[in-house]
């Protein structure tokens, strides 16, 4: 129960924290609607509503591609500017109590991508978001969300180990748009990038979310989502204490 | 059994330099180390910076593992009982770190309450008399980043008793502040003592540590080179005398001629604006004013005068080995 309420709690102070940064809120804001309208102008000339609502659908989970996990590993960063990294750290609850709910409230600003992607789609481009399966598609995007969530929290953790990890986050930002199939189909990409693309959550979401909106058969596709959600879950949390121990060993925590 | 022991503490750091042929530099920061502070006793950890103060207040607030011997607190180990260790101790820092600024001091205070596992009914009760003791009641619902650097220290003190630790750790917690915001929180840090709690001090300050502390060990290059009371360590130089020079621009070579000059047995500068003060530590007894004067040759020279010898001129002669 103190656990749940340490989550809680977590995401309302974290959802504070980047709610009242003006500069924050307005690229979080803007962010999204700049992919929309790369991806709308780009399939634009084909003229067709479903290669339009098939990009919309790429661009929404670009959105919460970039606003939960490069955002998670810079915000960890943070704590570590702030000096409250090490003061967590040396609290007695388990940090990974502490990093779920920062990728939480990545997870929910991801959310508000999706619908303002969705929302811009329609009211600029005049794109239809028709939905064929409503109900599978409402479990598709949680599911995606879910998983790009616990993979940002799996790289915040290796954040917490190495001073400069928080990179990482903005080094697969572009590449993970590409391999997984945000904006263009995979088949397109050589072979050896396929089971790249398999083992990132993303690629299943992505599909998943427009399997169940352009008509398909996404369940094959969320169970994949969710398994390895549950193994980023998995590993992340067996990590945390391992990479801890040995940032106390190696003297990381701090800035200098 | 004491609230807080460590023997042969010991810590290391790699730094690597170069970049086609990295080389890796290991530091030693702490060599091993041995003190013991008994439970209700304010102890002060003197030293100069990079002395291993703050290294070894990592080692015992569970943030760095020590790379050889042990620590404990309340009979934890630091390492093995880390979980244990911090339900029971409270680390401040200086600074202005350490506190989310887009959150409010009471927003910060409750985050902490649930980090530390303190229960909802009594965070309603501790967190108002925290704001209360350290005199940032009616400011809680205030942003951080609008707080003053003495507000920020403050609030840290706050966060670092919300769970009633029966052992503080303070690491410099007056550094920066004015000389009103110091001297309230030394009134506070007394007052954590009096009702109890084992607090162990880190400082640059000497008066701070002679008015604070029951004991003192002074840490210089990894080292403890000294411990005991106030009075045991001004006892190092009780048999000599101080005398204060005020010059304004001192000239090349003046002070290498009082360092040398006979019966003097230490000498350090105090930068003041445009004036330097010489201490000069020489034998009780020994008159030796006009012959540092001529030392000093046309310098214009203020006030001239000499005193005992205080804390800080033990912690000098100690930390310089004069």
């Amino acid at each position: 129960m103190r656990a749940v309420r340490l989550v809680g709690l977590g995401w309302v102070f974290q959802m504070k924290m980047l709610l009242r940064s003006t500069f924050d809120g307005f690229l979080g804001i803007l962010w999204p609607l700049f992919f929309a309208t790369t991806a709308f102008l780009m399939f634009r000339v084909n003229n067709d509503g479903r290669t339009l609502l098939y990009a919309a659908l790429g661009a929404s989970v670009m959105g919460i591609w970039s606003s939960t996990t490069v955002a998670a590993s810079s915000a960890l960063q943070r704590e570590r500017w702030y000096g409250t990294l090490e003061l967590v750290v040396g609290a007695p609850a388990h940090f990974s109590l502490f990093l779920i709910p920062i990728t939480l409230a990545m997870s929910t600003v991801g959310i508000y991508s999706m619908a303002a992607t969705l929302l811009w789609g329609r009211l600029l481009f005049g794109i239809g978001v028709h939905i064929v399966h409503p109900l599978l598609f409402a479990l598709a995007v949680p599911a995606t969300i879910v998983s790009i969530g616990l993979l940002g929290f799996l790289l915040s953790v290796t954040v917490v180990r190495y001073r400069t990890a928080w990179a990482l986050g903005n080094a697969l930002e572009y590449p993970v748009w590409l391999i997984c199939g945000f904006l263009v189909p995979l088949s397109l990409f050589p072979g050896w990038v396929r089971p790249i693309s398999w083992v990132l959550a993303p690629t299943w979401g992505v599909r998943a979310i427009r399997q169940a909106a352009l008509g398909g058969s996404p369940l094959k596709d969320i169970g994949v989502c969710l398994a390895l959600a549950v193994f980023y879950g998995l590993i992340g949390t067996l990590l945390v204490d391992t990479v801890l121990r040995s940032a106390r060993s190696s003297a990381t925590l701090s800035l200098t | 059994m004491a609230a807080i022991e460590a023997e042969k503490l010991r810590r290391t750091y790699n730094q690597t330099t170069g970049f086609a042929r990295r080389r890796t530099k290991t530091i030693e920061a702490v060599r091993g180390i041995d003190f013991a502070v008994s439970e209700g006793e304010l102890f002060g950890l003197l030293g100069p910076n990079g002395a291993g103060k703050t290294t070894t207040i990592k080692m015992l607030v569970t943030l760095l593992i020590p790379t050889s011997g042990t620590a404990r607190v309340l009979g934890f180990d630091v390492v093995k009982g880390a979980r244990e260790v911090r339900k029971r101790i409270g680390y401040v820092f200086g600074g202005d770190r350490g506190a989310y600024d887009r959150l409010s001091g009471l927003d910060n205070l409750r985050y902490f309450s649930e980090l530390y596992g303190v229960p909802p009914a009594v965070q309603k009760r501790r967190i108002p008399e925290l704001l209360e003791l350290v005199g940032l009641a009616g400011r809680e619902k205030e942003r951080v980043e609008g707080y003053s650097r003495g507000m920020k220290q403050r609030l840290h003190i706050a966060r670092g008793l919300l769970h009633d630790p029966p052992v503080v750790v303070l690491d410099e917690p007056t550094i920066g502040l004015d000389p009103v915001g110091a001297r309230e929180l030394r009134h506070t840090i007394a007052e954590l003592a009096r009702s109890g709690k084992t607090v162990l001090l880190t400082t640059h300050y000497m008066y701070e540590a002679d008015a604070l502390c029951n004991r003192v060990a002074v840490i210089a290059h990894g080292e403890i080179v000294a411990e005991g009371t106030p009075s045991d360590l001004k006892s190092v130089v009780a048999d000599r005398t101080v005398v204060e020079i005020e010059a304004f621009g001192l000239p090349h070579g003046a002070l290498e001629r009082v360092r040398s000059s006979p019966g003097v047995t230490s000498v350090s500068v105090e930068e003041r604006d445009q004036a330097q003060l010489l201490l000069v530590q020489a034998p009780k007894g020994l008159e030796l004013t006009q012959q540092l004067l001529s030392c000093l040759g046309d310098v214009r020279v203020g006030r001239v005068s000499a005193r005992e010898p205080t804390l800080e001129d033990a912690y000098v002669t100690l930390v310089t080995g004069a």
